[in-house]
């Protein structure tokens, strides 16, 4: 989760998910004309949000293509929403850390 | 520019690619995460698919276009409850399973040749909640609530 916020703490990572939002599915290429720095730049920033799980990269042919992948935003906030049947959630969270402590 | 509709979701769960794959299929899985439908189908190449709701309508149809268990399903797939969606005909989802160390990475690819779909604007918000409810119910035994109704 982590690696989640730090992905979205930076104005020029979410203007690339803001065009991918608009329009899913684009080259490094397409991507470079949203923002005004060098292509390695940009490059480095999709590094990133493909680390966090933010973008998810899909060949096609020779063209690597970037994808929006909000369920990492969704985990985040199913996380605060449900803040309020604490009880519940407080229980469902034991059973999570019990069950994957188990080698 | 005009292009095809696509979305790619990707989500990891602390599991098995046999758990998930059991979860993807099963009744008694699905209708805890996928709010409250099962699928009715015999999972082969060519075998018809349908969700099916809890008061027995049928809210999407197609058929079994790949199937290698464990690690991938391709399915042709109409909705049959969204006139809009409906008329444009058949789209394209595919689950695909890989085991990354502890983990299992699992994308669900749904696409259409079709631009600005409705079909996928339309589920392309049902599916994170899906994903999300998915890998709870594999984690801690409990899917979200809000995939239960």
């Amino acid at each position: 989760m982590d690696a989640v916020f730090k992905a979205l703490a930076d104005a020029s990572r979410r203007k690339l998910l803001d065009a991918l939002h608009i329009n899913n599915g684009q080259t490094l290429g397409e991507l470079c004309k949203h923002l005004t720095m060098t292509r390695q730049a940009v490059g480095k920033h999709l590094a990133l949000l493909e680390a966090a799980n933010l973008v998810v990269i899909v060949w096609q042919g020779r063209e690597k293509l970037h994808y929006l992948n909000p369920t990492p935003i969704h985990e985040i906030s199913e996380r605060w929403i449900g803040k309020y049947e604490r009880h519940r959630l407080q229980a469902l969270a034991d059973l999570k850390k019990r069950l994957e402590e188990k080698p | 520019m005009s292009t095809p509709s696509k979305f790619v979701y990707v989500t990891y769960i602390r599991t098995t690619p046999a758990k998930l794959w059991q979860a993807l299929k099963e009744p008694e899985f699905t209708r805890q995460y996928f709010f409250s439908t099962w699928q009715d189908c015999e999972w082969k190449v060519g075998a018809a698919w349908k969700i099916v709701t809890p008061d027995g309508g049928v809210a999407d149809s197609g058929e079994v276009l790949e199937i290698e268990p464990e690690r991938r399903l391709v399915l042709k797939w109409r909705s049959e409850h969204r006139p809009e969606a409906h008329a444009e005909g058949y789209s394209r989802m595919t689950y695909d399973i890989e085991q990354e160390g502890n983990d299992v990475k699992f994308t669900v690819t749904h696409e259409i040749d079709v631009p600005e779909s409705k079909l996928i604007k339309g589920v392309s918000g049902g599916w994170p909640m899906i994903l999300s409810s998915l890998k709870s119910l594999l984690e801690t035994g409990e899917a979200l609530d809000v995939t239960k109704d």
